[in-house]
């Protein structure tokens, strides 16, 4: 399963990522971060297509995809 | 996301998508949902896709983007109000091996720097400008500027612009693109990832059009300032969809490249 990874400094609350997501992964998660902002947390199917990350202005976001048949 | 407790075999996953090295990990001072920082990105990773970044110069401008150079690891100059171009030629002129951009808001490039952008982009000199629309004075508080919708309030328009007090917005990129020595003018919008994935050649373009030598590179980006539109950052998108690109509409204007067919 992909997946990212919220770089929860770097996060700004802006909640762009939560706009572009199409499986709908992205969530407030209520807790904030030293800057004062709320940050966004994962859960759900990422199909790892970046596009939260695109969006990003923070580059806060990295994602990982999986490679069928290799082995971990 | 192990599945160690299942049957089926654990996969591997590649990294696909991360903070490239021309762009520093400082955190910026931009508000939340600007665009500046996508704008920023899609520099970085045009130059660090080239592999010119160690020979970048960055001619930084004055506004929100008056920062610029703490987030880039290039090495930089940071210009008078307006003057981003003007500095840049000297800059080329001096160092012809260096890559030499400017980014610049639309206070700066279309209101007090427009002599000093037009003249440098006739000229036909081999810098990049990156200019970014946002239809405000960002950094001073949300001031109408040459770029502003007819009708958009701000704290100088306050019952809207209106043309025949202040005129039009101007479209920066049409009157580029009149100019012979621009090689590459194009506008593209930083609303949505398909405009955003657009933009991201539109840049690279603008850095192969001086790297080739053919003249002056342009690309304007239109991004949202949410502060001082009084809009959360979402809201803020769908109005550069939907008020926007009917008035500056997206496209390339001019791609000399392509018209000598080495596209």
């Amino acid at each position: 399963m992909s997946r990212i990874q919220i770089l929860e400094e770097r996060c700004k609350g802006c909640r762009l990522c939560v706009e572009a997501c199409p499986t709908g992964v992205l969530r407030p998660s209520g807790r904030f971060n030293h800057q004062g902002y709320e940050v966004m947390e994962a859960d759900g199917q990422c199909v790892g297509c970046a596009s939260c990350a695109v969006m990003c202005p923070d580059t806060a976001i990295r994602v990982f995809k999986s490679v069928k048949g290799a082995a971990a | 996301m192990t599945s160690a407790k299942k049957s089926v075999p654990p996969r591997a996953e590649k990294l696909v998508f991360d903070v490239n090295p021309v762009l520093n990990e400082r955190p910026t001072h931009y508000c939340p949902g600007c665009h500046h920082g996508i704008a920023h990105r899609l520099v970085s990773e045009a130059l660090h896709e080239l592999g010119v970044a160690d020979r970048t110069i960055l001619v930084a401008s004055v506004g929100c983007a008056a920062f610029t150079y703490d987030y880039f690891n290039v090495d930089s100059v940071e210009a008078p109000h307006g003057r981003a171009c003007a500095v840049a030629t000297g800059v080329r002129r001096a160092r012809p091996g260096a890559v030499v951009f400017t980014y610049q808001g639309d206070g700066d490039m279309a209101a007090i720097g427009t002599a000093e952008s037009l003249h440098a982009a006739n000229r036909g000199e081999k810098i990049t400008a990156v200019f970014i629309n946002n239809t405000v004075y960002g950094m001073t508080g949300g001031q109408m500027a040459p770029t502003t919708l007819l009708g958009q309030k701000t704290t100088t328009s306050r019952r809207g612009r209106d043309f025949d007090n202040e005129g039009g917005p101007i479209r920066l990129t049409e009157i580029m693109a009149q100019l012979q020595g621009v090689a590459y003018a194009a506008r593209c919008a930083l609303d949505s990832v398909k405009h955003v994935k657009e933009a991201k050649k539109a840049v690279r373009r603008a850095f192969d059009a001086q790297i080739a030598g053919l003249g002056f590179g342009f690309v304007e980006l239109l991004s949202s300032c949410p502060t001082n539109w009084h809009m959360d950052p979402v809201a803020a998108n769908r109005h550069i969809a939907e008020e926007m690109i009917p008035v500056f509409p997206l496209g390339v204007f001019r791609d000399v490249m392509k018209e000598k067919g080495n596209a």
